[in-house]
C-alpha cells in the first residue's frame, strides 16, 4: 500500500485573531501554528493502515517554507518521507489552488489510497480532498470513520477498500468502492499517537522532496474582508468575582430568563 | 436564474434545502429560482417543492439515483446545469453537499463557495459571508472566474419560514444519462450505530462540557452543576471523540440537535459544528475563560472566566 497523506499548517486553538492592516488576511507575524486537527486522524489513520496492510506513508503539503514544522511532525509520528509543494502564495491560497497544487506533485506517484482531513480548522472550505481526487481522477468518499482495505491478490490491481462514512444526526452508511481513492476522514476516527523522541530524532533524515507550484492555478475565490463575526444575540455579559457572577447568573435565570 | 439543488432520502424532503430556497431568493432579486432534484419515485418530494411555489422543478428520476453516490450526483446535475445555465447553483450544506458539490464544481472548474451566512447583493455582484478559523471570523468573499457559482448556505443561517410563497409551480422530467459503470461507489443501507439510551431532544435543561474541562477527571465539575440544575449532561465533540463521555451525548451537527429551555456551555468554543446543534435553544448560558470565543455569540448571559472557578459557585447557589 502506498498511502499519501495531505496535511495543512493551521493557527493554533488558541490564536486571536488579529487582521491584516488591508483586513483581507490574518497578521501572519503574530500566529502560532500547528497541524490541521482533522488531518492529524488522517495521517494517523495512514499509519494504523501502513502496520496492518504495509507500504508506505507520504505525507504532503501545499505552503509557505513554515509548513516544514508539520511536515517534521508527521515524519516524527511515523510517515515515511515528505512531499512540500512551496510557495509563499499557498499561506492563504483557496482550495482549487491548494487541491491543484497537491495534484501536480502527487500525479506521477501513483498512490493507492490518499486520505485527507476532512476541513481545515482556517479557511474550512471543505472542498480540498475531494477536489484533489476529482484532479486525480480517482474516487472518493468523505467523513469517515472507519477503514477496511481488501488489498488485492492479483498484480496489476490495487484492492478495493470499504468505509463507514458518517450521515448526519447519528446515522452512518459503508460504502465500497475500488482503489485507487481518496477519503476525507473525521476527527474522532482513532486515538492519535504522539512523536517519540526516537521518532523525532529519524524523522530529521526522512527525505523531504519540494515542488514547485505548477503555473495557471486560477484562485476560484477572494476574500473581500475579514472582520469579527455579527453578533446574532446581545450577550448579557456578567462580571465579578465568580461567586459574584454566579449569583447575578442564577438570579437572572429565576427572574428574568424564568429558565429555572 | 438560480438553481437551488434540493435534498431528499428516501422520499423526505431534507428540511434545510427551504432554507437553501429561501437564500437563493435573496440571491435572486428579481430574477427567477428553480429547483432540481435527484432520486427514483420522488414524484411526491417534487409535488411538495412545486406546491410551495418557489420556482419551477426539474427532477432528475432514474434507477441508478435510487441511492445517493457522488458520482451519480455529480453526471446527472452537471448535465442539467450546462443546459439551463443557471447564475448561481445553490445548495444546503448538508453532508451530503459536502460530498459532491466540490466535485462537481472541480469538474465544471466554476467557483464553490461553502457554509455561507449571508448572501450579500443580488446577482452577478453578490458577495457571500462565510466562517473562516473556526467561527472566529467572518469572510465575506468574492466568487472568481465567473459563473455558475456554487454556493452552500450554512444550516439554520436562513429562515425557512421567510420563503415567499408563489402559485403552484411546474413538474419537469428532464432526461438522465448515466452510465452504471461510471458509479464507483457501491453504497449500502444507512443505519444508526444504537439507539440513544437518552434523548436529549426532550430535556429541558442541558449542561454541554467542551475542550475547556480539560480531562475526564473534571468531569464531574459539570456533573454536579448538571444535577443542581436538574440537567441532562451533553458534550461537544472532541470530549466524545475522546471517549470521555459516550457518542449518544454529542451535540451538534454529527450528533443530537437540541433546543431546551436552558442550555448552559461549560468550556465550549462555540464551532459552527456545535452551534447548529443547540442554537434554538430558548436561553443559553456560555461560560468560557476567551472573551472572543464564537459561543458567545449564540448566548444570552455570559460569564469571561474559569469554570472551575465558576460551576462549583453556581452549584453553592442553586444549593442556597
Amino acid at each position: 500500500m502506498k498511502i499519501a497523506v495531505c496535511i495543512k499548517q493551521v493557527p493554533t486553538r488558541e490564536w486571536q485573531p488579529r487582521l491584516r492592516d488591508d483586513k483581507t488576511w490574518i497578521r501572519e507575524a503574530d500566529v502560532s501554528y500547528e497541524m490541521n486537527e482533522p488531518d492529524a486522524y488522517a495521517l494517523e489513520e495512514a499509519l494504523r493502515l501502513r502496520e496492518k496492510h504495509g507500504g508506505e506513508v507520504v505525507v504532503c503539503s501545499a505552503g509557505p517554507a513554515r509548513v516544514q514544522q508539520v511536515i517534521r511532525e508527521a515524519l516524527a509520528r511515523g510517515a515515511d518521507r515528505a512531499i512540500h509543494v512551496e510557495d509563499d502564495s499557498l499561506a492563504a491560497a483557496d482550495a482549487f489552488v491548494s487541491a491543484g497544487a497537491l495534484a501536480s506533485a502527487m500525479a506521477d506517484e501513483t498512490f493507492d489510497l490518499v486520505l485527507t482531513g476532512l476541513q481545515s480548522d482556517d479557511q474550512g472550505h471543505g472542498q480540498t480532498g475531494v477536489v484533489l481526487a476529482e484532479r486525480l481522477g480517482i474516487p472518493h468518499s468523505t467523513i469517515i470513520m472507519e477503514v477496511q482495505i481488501d488489498p488485492s491478490t492479483s498484480s496489476g490491481q490495487a484492492g478495493s477498500l470499504r468505509v463507514k462514512r458518517e450521515l448526519e444526526g447519528g446515522w452512518f452508511q459503508w460504502i465500497a468502492m475500488p482503489l485507487p481513492a481518496l477519503l476525507t476522514i473525521q476527527s474522532g476516527i482513532n486515538q492519535l499517537r504522539y512523536a517519540t523522541l526516537k521518532g523525532i530524532m529519524a524523522a530529521k533524515k526522512k527525505e523531504i522532496r519540494k515542488a514547485s507550484l505548477p503555473a495557471g492555478l486560477q484562485p476560484s475565490q477572494q476574500i473581500v474582508a475579514l472582520a469579527m463575526p455579527a453578533r446574532s444575540k446581545q450577550t448579557h455579559l456578567i462580571g465579578g468575582s465568580a461567586g459574584e457572577a454566579a449569583k447575578e447568573l442564577v438570579r437572572l435565570l429565576r427572574d428574568e430568563a424564568r429558565a429555572l | 436564474m438560480i438553481l437551488v439543488v434540493a435534498e431528499q432520502r428516501d422520499g423526505t424532503l431534507n428540511r434545510a434545502t427551504w432554507e437553501a430556497l429561501v437564500a437563493a431568493q435573496a440571491l435572486a432579486g428579481a430574477d427567477e429560482v428553480a429547483v432540481v432534484i435527484a432520486g427514483s419515485g420522488i414524484d411526491a418530494v417534487a409535488q411538495e417543492l412545486a406546491a410551495a411555489g418557489a420556482g419551477d422543478v426539474v427532477v432528475l428520476d432514474d434507477v441508478a439515483l435510487k441511492t445517493y453516490t457522488p458520482d451519480a450526483w455529480v453526471i446527472a446535475l452537471r448535465a442539467v446545469i450546462e443546459q439551463s445555465a443557471p447564475s448561481h447553483v445553490v445548495f444546503a450544506h448538508t453532508y451530503q453537499t459536502r460530498d459532491f458539490a466540490p466535485a462537481l464544481a472541480a469538474r465544471l472548474r466554476k467557483p464553490l463557495i461553502t457554509d455561507v451566512t449571508a448572501v450579500n447583493g443580488t446577482g452577478a455582484s453578490a458577495t457571500f459571508t462565510r466562517p473562516m478559523f473556526q467561527g472566529k471570523l467572518a469572510a465575506e468573499v468574492k466568487p472568481a472566474g465567473g459563473g455558475p457559482v456554487f454556493v452552500t448556505i450554512q444550516i439554520g443561517a436562513f429562515r425557512a419560514d421567510r420563503l415567499q410563497k408563489g402559485s403552484v409551480a411546474s413538474v419537469t422530467k428532464a432526461p438522465v444519462s448515466l452510465d452504471a459503470s461510471a458509479i464507483r461507489q457501491t453504497p449500502e443501507a444507512p443505519f444508526q450505530e444504537a439507539k440513544a439510551a437518552v434523548d436529549l431532544s426532550q430535556a429541558p435543561r442541558i449542561v454541554a462540557v467542551g475542550r475547556g474541562i480539560k480531562s475526564q477527571e473534571n468531569l464531574p465539575v459539570a456533573e454536579k452543576l448538571a444535577k443542581a440544575l436538574g440537567a441532562e449532561l451533553a458534550a461537544s465533540r472532541p470530549i466524545c471523540d475522546n471517549g470521555w463521555l459516550p457518542m449518544e451525548r454529542q451535540i451538534g451537527s454529527s450528533g443530537q440537535t437540541v433546543a431546551p429551555k436552558l442550555y448552559v456551555a461549560l468550556g465550549i468554543s462555540g464551532a459552527i459544528q456545535h452551534l447548529v446543534g443547540m442554537k434554538g435553544s430558548r436561553t443559553i448560558v456560555a461560560i468560557n475563560k476567551d472573551a472572543d470565543a464564537p459561543i458567545f455569540e449564540v448566548a444570552d448571559y455570559g460569564i469571561v472566566g474559569d469554570l472551575f472557578e465558576i460551576a462549583p459557585a453556581l452549584v453553592a447557589e442553586l444549593e442556597k
